[in-house]
Order: structure tokens, then C-alpha cells, then sequence
């Protein structure tokens, strides 16, 4: 193989797809087929209706991940990938983490919390299910935070990544855009 | 004893001259109908005259509106024959291929025809039924969840809804088998929407926002690869199957002779050019010549128009073309870069960026080039190869077999040692009539697609040659040869061994034979218990008549070529070396 190679790395990538049945898996049987690790993957509603939105985060060196960004591009559904890894966009993920509480650490988790702007969404006299949001690495650190606690469960949603600045990728008559500005409402 | 008599059952002749001519879009629309009978309709309106499928039960609504449609159903042995039929007969003419199976294992049937599609980017469509909508999921009978299963062998597939939805998918499906890069497409029907009715309403134009195929070259880069070519001293280019998929040999014969570039092929795009014209120098890879593998060495630069640097063709990559600047001519954008480097890429169609190139391109004769390139010619395996008179040579054969028919037949293959002696020496000048599995490497191939080569150009010579084990692998599809009643030779390379997985044992696993003995039936008789002619060779001088024979007989008739067992195909590149360390007859170089 090319001996250029860089080293494997996280990329975040920005998916634009069809809102059709078996877009997902068509998503995930490519990069599985092309030997890609999905770290994680996220899906759900854009802006624009009939189209879903996937922010997936994978391993690879950057031609790996270029390459997987033009295999994603030959699947009928698949309408815009943008590698948003090295761009000035925002990455954040949701995590769920439920810790044990005793009647003596009980302030000490609670001011854990607090320092990564915590909500508390469930508590009971031996826990306290908080909830986090922000980049990957915030939410390494609140974790090793609450860690030495013990966490009883932990559920994290994976990143959800957005360009900044006013620009976004548009579908106009039936063309894959990116426009400045707001676009127009919609009549 | 008697044999029966084939011509109880229709064949195609009785077919073709019942059937009317092709309902169009204009006469269909609107017309209420069953989902069986719109999927027939709309085979029609696409232009399918073909069919080549194998009924079973969720298709049974299907086969009951064809006899009333003017489509011509080949019944075939297999369905895995019906999806290589399918992919014979889409080389031959260049339109989209049909297959039909059933549901289960029907379907499941097709899976290796359509991955041959997929890797060497043949238009097909496959219909497929499926058990009813209210069943699926259930693991009903012949279940299989065949849109999950063909996934990465297809371009795309489809599990139909609703018999509305079954004209415009099936528009959609050949727009995408045939537009960008060509590929296999699979339409899933519920039995149940076969037997619903809907009006048929095939729509205009097929426009999906996620799907674009880049056509149009970037006139910037056009430019970067002209200005090489021109200054090229060595130059080479490697001749792919996407020349001929855009319908650009024309185009490339002038490319061709104004930059006087010699001409090397990967195994898919012999036909592009005519191997007997003086800058065409034969087959790259693994078998290739070696004056070509090793002009690939020396040469500075390299334009690949229309092929993907498959393993085969490139050996070892990091010593391919290891002194040359590459130009790399693709449609598909995820070609670029995947397997060599390249470092001038031109994505789009071939025939647009040859159109564009040869505005760009000066006249050049590369003389010395070509003279040294004439240098580095094996003339001693030739001569080796021509000193043995005591067996039908298999490189005789080829030749005799190219020579009788003046190069003017469809030539097929099965896949193996033959299809190596084939692709080196039966000199192919003409498009789309080389038909070989070329990524996929399908044993079996070489009887379905010449099947479905002489179905759609009934008008020219097909012959197919064939190793005795792929032979052993499609050999029931004789009966469709006796039923259709096609002129097809066949020509049977018959070694006693799986000759190609032979030779590896022989060179790189020191002669450790495993499982590679392999048996046949007598061919003459299986041939004549078929209702074919069969023809036995077993001696050099016996090689003309036979093919001479052959062809003087109506009808489908195999010819089994006794050959040497342990004979190899040389030059042979070794697995994981580049391309210029090739072993030959008289060991390594």
C-alpha cells in the first residue's frame, strides 16, 4: 500500500440522506463492508423535510476517510457528506449517567455535576441520574469526575455535529447546494 | 432408442416469430392492469425483448400474465445462469440485461450473477418475487429477505409496496443499471402486488437528487493531462472496459493514433481497440505479455481510460508503473486514488474526456519506445509453445479457433486457465465481443453467457470455451442451448485438472495437488444425451477440422479438446509480486 499514509485518527462526518426505509443500514453495511469502525452514529430529522441527517464518527487516516466519503456518495440516498473534522464546526453529544449516592458524597457528586453545567433529571436517596451535554472530551472528564462514585448506568448519544456561521447545505429543485445566509421559508 | 424431439416445446424460433413487436409507453399508460401484468408492460416499454428466468411461487401471477405479453422468456436450467445469461446478453448488445427468479432460494440463486455484474459493471436487472407483504418477516415459506442480502452486490435495490409503485421503479431500475457507472439492480415484488391492480403510469424522465452521475470532466484537468501526454517519452496507456461501456472506441482509435501511444489492456478492455492495430501491444497483469509488463516498468507515463487498477492488472502495487506520472480517465469518483496513486485524475464519461483530450493532444510517433518495448518480446515461449505436436496445444487452439473465424465471432469464456491462453492470444478487435467474468472470476460463466450473447445478437458467431471443471459447473444449461435452439460452439479445454488452482499448487505450494483432480462424463455423449453435437480432439492436426466442423452445424456443438493436464499459462506473475518479476516456461527471470 502507499507508504504517505497518515496516522488513523476520529473524523466527524455529516451525513445528508433520503428519509427512506433502510437508508441506515445501507449506511452502515457500506463502511462495514469497506472495513470502516463506526464509533458512533447519530440519525434523525433536518430541516428539511424528507431528508434525515447523520452525523457518524469514524476511524481512519484521512484518504481512509475520503475514500469512505465517495463509496457513501454512490448509494441513491446518500445526497451530501461533509468531513466536518477539521472545520471550525460543533461537535456535542448527550450523556445520560446515572451514580451512586451515600448520604456523606451526596453534595460532592452534586457539586461534580455542577461544574459541567449538570441537570439533575432523577434522584433517588442512593442515586442521581445527571445529564451532560458538550463535546466528547467535556464529557470524558465529567465522567472521570463521577467515576470514583460509581456509575450505576451510562447511556451517551454520540457527537451531533453542526458547521458554524451562516451557511447550511441546501436541496433546491433538486440540486445540492451550500447558501449563505437563511434560506427563504419554505411557501 | 429416441431422443425427444426438442421442437415440442416452443423454442425461439416459434417464440420470436409469435410474439408482436414491443407494447411502448405511449399505448400502456393509463391502462388499468395487474401488478404482474404492469411489470410485464413495463419490461416492454424499457425495451426488455429478453427475459431469461425460472418460474416459482411467488412468481406464479408473473408467469401467468407473460404468455400474454411480447416478451421472450428463456427458461434456464438455474437461476444463477439466468443472472450470467442476463450479464452475456447486456455485453453483447449493450442494453440492460433481464433475470427473473422467484422468492427463496430462487432468489438467493441470483446472488453470484448479480456480484459478476457488480464488479465488472454490467447493466442488469433482476426481478425477484417475494412472498406476500402480510407474510414478510414471518420466515414464511421461500422467505428470504433478498434487498438485505444483495445489498453490497447490487447498485441498488428495491422491495416494491404497491403495484403504483412497480412501472416507476422498474424505469428507475434501468435508468440506474445503465446510466454512470453500469451495475446490477434488483426489484423485489410481493406476490400479493403482482395480484393487486393498478393503472400503469410510467413516468418521463428519472431525476434523483442523489444520484448524478459525473459525466463532464473538469476541462482544468484535461488540460494538466494533455500537457503530459505531450511531453511523455515513454508513454503507455491502459485500456479499460469503460471505453466501451461509454461507447467511445471510436473516439479512442483517433486519441490513439494522433498521440501514437502504444496500447496495453486490462482483461476487460480487450475490445476497445483492435489488438491486431500496430500500437496494440496485449493483455497487462498477472498473464500478461511480457513485453507489456515490462513496458509498464520503464514507461514515464501511464493514462488508464476506463479501468479501476484491479489487483490482477497491477500486481504489487507499491512496484506498479514505478516510474511513471499517472492519468487516471474514471466515471466514478471513488475510483480515483483507491488502489494507486494518481496524479492527474479526470472524472467523467471516457467519451467526453477523449472528446476534450483530443483537442488538447499533439501528434507524436513514439518509435524508440516502441522498438525497445518490440525488445523485450518472449519469442522462445512461443516456439516453446508451437514444438509440441503430441497434444491439441490449448494456445493452438485459441489461435485456430480465432484464426478460423477471420476474429469476427463472440468470443466467452469460463474462468480459468483457458480464459488466460484466451485473453493472450485470440486477438479481439472488435467491442463487446469478448465476453469474460473478469473482478468476480465466476467458474460456470462461459455456457449462460454465451446463452445470452446469442439471444440478443443472433445475427454473429458465438462461441464459448471453457475449462472441463466450469464446464462440469453450467453444463445443464446444454438443455437451454437444445430448447432455444442456438448456434453456440463450445469449445471444452479439457485437462483432467482444475488446471488454474493446479498451477498454483504447482508453483507456490510445491506441487501439493489438493482436490484438484476432477472428473468428467464423456462430453461427446453428455452432449449427444442433450440433443447437441459433440466432437472429440485428442490429437494437434485434428484442431482445424473440429472448429471447421463445428461451425458447418446448426444447432448448439461442443468440442472437447483433449489437452496436456500439467500445461500452464505463461508468463505468470506471482501472487503479491509486481508486475516485471514474471515467471515463465524456463523459470523465473
Amino acid at each position: 500500500m502507499d507508504t504517505t499514509r497518515q496516522k488513523a485518527r476520529r473524523h466527524t462526518l455529516v451525513v445528508l440522506v433520503e428519509d427512506h426505509p433502510g437508508v441506515l443500514n445501507r449506511v452502515v453495511s457500506l463502511l462495514r463492508r469497506r472495513s470502516f469502525n463506526i464509533d458512533t452514529i447519530t440519525v434523525g430529522a433536518s430541516e428539511q423535510p424528507g431528508v434525515s441527517r447523520m452525523t457518524l464518527v469514524v476511524q481512519g487516516d484521512d484518504q481512509d476517510v475520503e475514500q469512505a466519503g465517495k463509496q457513501l456518495y454512490k448509494l441513491m440516498e446518500v445526497l451530501k457528506v461533509t468531513d466536518v473534522t477539521d472545520t471550525n464546526a460543533i461537535s456535542h453529544e448527550l450523556v445520560l449517567v446515572k451514580v451512586a449516592t451515600k448520604p456523606q458524597n451526596r453534595q460532592e457528586v452534586m457539586l461534580a455535576g455542577q461544574i459541567y453545567d449538570a441537570r439533575f433529571v432523577d434522584a433517588t436517596p442512593s442515586s442521581l441520574i445527571m445529564e451532560v451535554t458538550g463535546s466528547q472530551e467535556r464529557i470524558d472528564s465529567f465522567l472521570n469526575m463521577v467515576k470514583p462514585y460509581g456509575i450505576r448506568e451510562l447511556v451517551r448519544t454520540g457527537p451531533i455535529a453542526m458547521s458554524r456561521g451562516g451557511s447550511s447545505v441546501q436541496i433546491r429543485e433538486g440540486r445540492i447546494e451550500r447558501v449563505n445566509g437563511v434560506p427563504a421559508a419554505a411557501d | 432408442m429416441a431422443i425427444a424431439e426438442p421442437r415440442e416445446v416452443l423454442t425461439s424460433r416459434t417464440k420470436r416469430s409469435e410474439r408482436g413487436p414491443l407494447r411502448t409507453v405511449a399505448e400502456l399508460q393509463g391502462v388499468r392492469m395487474t401488478g404482474a401484468q404492469i411489470t410485464c408492460a413495463a419490461l416492454e416499454a424499457e425495451g426488455a425483448d429478453l427475459v431469461f428466468g425460472y418460474p416459482g411461487g411467488a412468481v406464479i401471477p408473473l408467469y401467468d400474465a407473460m404468455p400474454s405479453t411480447n416478451l421472450h422468456h428463456v427458461l434456464v436450467r438455474f437461476e444463477q445462469w439466468a443472472a450470467l445469461a442476463a450479464d452475456g446478453y447486456a455485453r453483447a448488445t449493450g442494453k440492460v440485461g433481464v433475470c427473473i427468479a422467484t422468492s427463496g432460494p430462487g432468489a438467493t440463486n441470483l446472488v453470484t450473477g448479480l456480484a459478476n455484474s457488480q464488479l465488472d459493471s454490467i447493466p442488469v436487472v433482476a426481478i425477484t418475487g417475494q412472498v406476500s407483504q402480510a407474510m414478510i418477516g414471518l420466515d414464511a415459506f421461500q422467505e428470504t429477505d433478498i434487498t438485505g442480502i444483495t445489498l453490497p452486490i447490487t447498485k441498488h435495490n428495491y422491495l416494491v409496496q404497491s403495484a403504483e409503485e412497480i412501472a416507476p421503479t422498474i424505469r428507475e431500475a434501468f435508468y440506474l443499471a445503465r446510466s454512470g457507472r453500469p451495475g446490477p439492480v434488483l426489484v423485489d415484488i410481493p406476490k400479493n402486488v403482482f395480484q393487486e391492480s393498478a393503472k400503469f403510469h410510467m413516468p418521463g424522465e428519472i431525476n434523483r437528487r442523489g444520484y448524478q452521475p459525473s459525466l463532464m470532466p473538469n476541462t482544468r484537468q484535461v488540460r494538466l493531462a494533455a500537457e503530459l501526454i505531450n511531453a511523455a517519452k515513454k508513454p503507455l496507456i491502459m485500456a479499460g472496459h469503460g471505453i466501451m461501456i461509454s461507447g467511445a472506441e471510436p473516439l479512442f482509435e483517433r486519441f490513439v493514433e494522433r498521440t501514437g501511444i502504444p496500447v496495453i489492456f486490462t482483461l476487460l478492455g480487450q475490445g476497445s481497440f483492435p489488438e491486431s492495430h500496430r500500437l496494440s501491444l496485449g493483455l497487462m497483469g498477472m498473464h500478461g505479455h511480457r513485453e507489456v509488463n515490462m513496458a509498464l516498468r520503464e514507461c514515464d507515463l501511464l493514462v488508464n481510460i476506463g479501468a479501476r487498477f484491479d489487483d490482477r492488472a497491477t500486481g504489487k502495487v507499491s512496484t506498479f508503473a514505478p516510474n511513471a506520472r499517472i492519468v487516471h480517465v474514471d466515471i466514478d469518483p471513488a475510483e480515483i486514488g483507491k488502489n494507486v496513486r494518481t496524479d492527474v485524475p479526470v472524472v467523467g464519461d471516457a467519451r467526453e474526456a477523449l472528446k476534450l483530450m483530443l483537442g488538447e493532444v499533439e501528434h507524436r510517433e513514439h518509435n524508440e519506445w516502441m522498438a525497445w518495448i518490440e525488445s523485450q518480446r518472449d519469442t522462445a515461449l512461443l516456439t516453446a509453445l508451437e514444438d509440441r505436436p503430441d497434444w491439441p496445444e490449448p494456445y493452438t487452439i485459441i489461435k485456430e479457433i480465432s484464426r478460423v473465424t477471420e476474429g469476427e465471432a463472440i468470443y466467452c469464456t469460463d474462468v480459468g486457465q483457458h480464459q488466460m491462453w484466451a485473453a493472450q492470444h485470440l486477438g479481439i478487435d472488435h467491442p463487446n465481443r469478448w465476453l469474460t467474468s473478469g473482478g468476480l472470476g465466476t467458474m460456470g460463466y462461459g455456457l449462460p453467457a454465451a446463452i445470452g450473447a446469442k439471444m440478443g445478437r443472433p445475427d454473429l458467431e458465438v462461441w464459448t470455451i471453457i475449462g472441463d471443471g466450469g464446464f462440469q459447473m453450467s453444463s445443464n444449461e446444454l438443455a437451454t442451448c437444445v430448447q432455444e435452439q442456438l448456434d453456440i460452439n463450445i469449445a471444452i479445454i479439457n485437462n483432467g485438472y482444475l488446471g488454474m488452482v493446479r498451477q498454483w499448487q504447482d508453483l507456490f505450494h510445491q506441487k501439493n495437488y489438493s482436490e484438484v483432480q476432477i472428473l468428467g462424463p464423456d462430453f461427446v455423449k453428455l452432449a449427444e444425451a442433450y440433443g447437441a453435437t459433440g466432437i472429440r480432439v485428442t490429437r494437434d492436426d485434428e484442431i482445424v477440422s473440429a472448429i471447421e466442423r463445428a461451425r458447418s452445424i446448426a444447432g448448439p456443438v461442443l468440442i472437447e479438446f483433449v489437452v496436456e493436464p500439467e500445461a500452464n499459462v505463461w508468463p505468470i506473475v506471482p501472487p503479491g509480486a509486481g508486475n516485471s518479476d514474471m515467471m515463465h516456461n524456463r523459470g523465473e527471470e
